[in-house]
């Protein structure tokens, strides 16, 4: 007791958060607060927004299922009907089916083969191009007119002269991929490169950097958080453009799927392609982030 | 340290012209000075008397219109790490830790990775940052931060220091930390400096000799020596010879800022109010 007197208080001012203090003194009957030694609790503790962020996600995510269970269910009619909207339980029936047939998975296979070739292309070219562009007045001049021009045109309008273009339409789809994560790579890039601070680039210079270690030491890193804000709005354009190709133009792939189970008049078939959709692109957004924290070990944003 | 003639700065009519829709503006004229090798030299003025044009000047940034800039006889043709130079706004590289930071010049100098590791461990030992080598600069407070780059600086071996108002965004105390810092470096190291700032203060306390510049265009308005013993402890800065010297700066800058503030201020923007600043004593209401 003696031990326990002494340890308090120094121990509970400084552990117990002042938020919880009030939640402790109603939890029990006991006279004084455990204090809270083991990891756990102090995990727990620690990370408690985030696992009331993902609780309460967990639950909207829940009721949204039970909204449209109950709208589905009654066939709801008001303006908007639910007569032929399949059900929770019926796409996950469908879903269950799917992943146990190979086509499916060929689908998924297929759209994202395309994405990762438009994807990487776009960037492989974008990023380099945005970099000469933003220090060489010149290359800038000539071909940012071009890029305003083509830019506003939606990658979705590029379809029939994809399909001119290229010889196969494979070609075509992971071309208007391509188109689609072009420009905001390329926009996001030059934007960086617009954004370095000169004086960074003037101390690299009174430190002996030649043009080419500006470019590599400065301009280069300093662009890129901006970068990884332009690859991931490319991703997301990228699938937006996959899958309208896809619904025009192809044979396999998840966007190809979902029009056929249309047309198949397979509703439940829809709505999992619309998951399947979803899914990929929270996929390989949170991809990119993960290679943007790989790339930037000292955090984004300053 | 050997060679005795490295670091002498020499500056004779220095001119910087630019062209504007109504003909040529000088923004510096016949600027002359020199700061001799191992000297401590700051320059004071009114803002926007061309102070930083002429510390751009010696980095290398700018060309003259006319006149020369040399350091130990050489013309410059550019930046270089033989000039170290402080900015005002931080200017450590955000993506690269501390240790990297002071690196960089070395690296630059294709200096290898174990040597510069070496190199850069033991100039942050001597400015106590050893604790934050890792860090990132973000995590640094204004005054490690400057204190970083006044490492980083130094850490190629250069041949002037130039500083341009580095310790202005600084808050009164961690500013005289860091001048006291700054001389202590100095003296060891035994390196020329001239050092910008619109701190009379600073000036004297940090300078061997003081250059006052006149309000645009830019030139010299007189040259002020600095006969304080040294090592400067902070409390010199109460002596009456401190007192005299920062009487006679303060006279001379003001004459320059109420000239500056008038020129300004007899431009259209106040035409229509009729007020005529001409003959008026001004220095009872600044």
């Amino acid at each position: 007791m003696e031990a326990a007197l002494r340890q308090l208080p120094e121990t509970v001012p400084a552990l117990t958060l002042p938020a919880e203090a009030p939640a402790k003194a109603k939890a029990g009957p006991a006279p004084l607060p455990a204090v809270p030694t083991d990891r756990v609790a102090r995990w727990l503790r620690l990370h408690r927004g985030q696992l009331r962020a993902m609780a309460l996600g967990l639950v909207s995510i829940a009721i949204f299922v039970a909204i449209w269970q109950l709208l589905t269910v009654n066939r709801a009619t008001f303006y908007v009907r639910f007569t032929n909207v399949p059900s929770p339980a019926d796409v996950l029936d469908r879903a269950i089916l799917a992943f146990h047939n190979p086509i499916f998975g060929e689908h998924i296979w297929m759209s994202c083969r395309r994405i990762v070739y438009g994807f990487t292309l776009a960037s492989s070219v974008a990023i380099p191009l945005g970099l000469l562009m933003g220090r060489f007045q010149i290359l800038r001049e000539i071909v940012f007119p071009i890029c305003e021009f083509t830019r506003p045109i939606p990658a979705i309008a590029w379809v029939p002269m994809a399909i001119m273009l290229w010889p196969t339409n494979e070609e075509s789809i992971v071309f208007i991929t391509f188109l689609g994560s072009f420009f905001p790579i390329l926009i996001n890039t030059l934007q960086g490169m617009a954004t370095v601070d000169p004086v960074l680039v003037r101390a690299a210079r009174c430190l002996g950097a030649r043009e080419a270690s500006v470019f590599r030491e400065v301009y280069l890193p300093a662009s890129l958080p901006q970068i990884f804000t332009g690859l991931t709005v490319g991703m997301g354009v990228a699938w937006v453009s996959l899958i309208a190709a896809e619904m025009i133009s192809g044979q396999f792939g998840i966007g190809y799927f979902t029009w056929e189970a249309y047309s198949l008049v397979q509703y439940s078939d829809i709505a999992l392609g619309m998951i399947t959709i979803g899914v990929l692109g929270l996929g390989s957004s949170f991809a990119i982030r993960v290679l943007g924290r790989i790339v930037m070990p000292g955090g984004t944003a300053r | 340290m050997a060679g005795t003639a490295r670091g002498l700065i020499e500056v004779h009519d220095f001119c910087l012209r630019y062209e504007t829709m109504e003909g040529a503006v000088d923004a510096v004229s016949d600027v002359s000075l020199n700061v001799q090798p191992g000297e401590f030299v700051s320059i004071v003025g009114p803002s926007g008397c061309g102070k930083s044009t002429l510390l751009n000047a010696l980095a290398g940034f700018l060309t003259p219109s006319g006149g020369t800039v040399t350091v130990d006889g050489e013309a410059i043709s550019g930046p270089s790490a033989d000039r170290g130079m402080i900015f005002q706004q931080y200017s450590l590289f955000p993506w690269k830790t501390v240790r990297e930071n002071v690196e960089f010049g070395l690296k630059m100098k294709g200096v290898s990775r174990s040597e510069r590791e070496r190199r850069a461990r033991t100039l942050l030992g001597l400015a106590g940052l050893t604790p934050f080598e890792n860090h990132y600069p973000d995590r640094l407070s204004g005054g490690m931060k400057q204190r970083v780059g006044i490492v980083r600086a130094l850490a190629t071996g250069p041949r002037i220091l130039l500083l341009d108002e580095p310790f202005g965004a600084l808050d009164a105390q961690t500013r005289l930390i860091m001048q006291q810092i700054l001389t202590n470096m100095w003296q060891r190291l035994k390196i020329s400096v001239l050092f910008v700032t619109h701190d009379i203060d600073e000036a004297i306390f940090l300078s061997d000799r003081i250059y006052v510049m006149t309000a645009r265009p830019g030139g010299i308005k007189a040259e002020v020596a600095v006969p304080l013993p040294r090592p400067r402890e902070p409390s010199m800065t109460l002596s009456s010879e401190f007192l005299g010297l920062r009487r006679g700066l303060m006279s001379l800058i003001r004459e320059e800022s109420i000239r500056a503030m008038g020129g300004e201020v007899s431009l259209d923007s106040l035409k229509g109010l009729a007020i005529n600043l001409e003959g008026q004593d001004l220095s009872a209401v600044l």
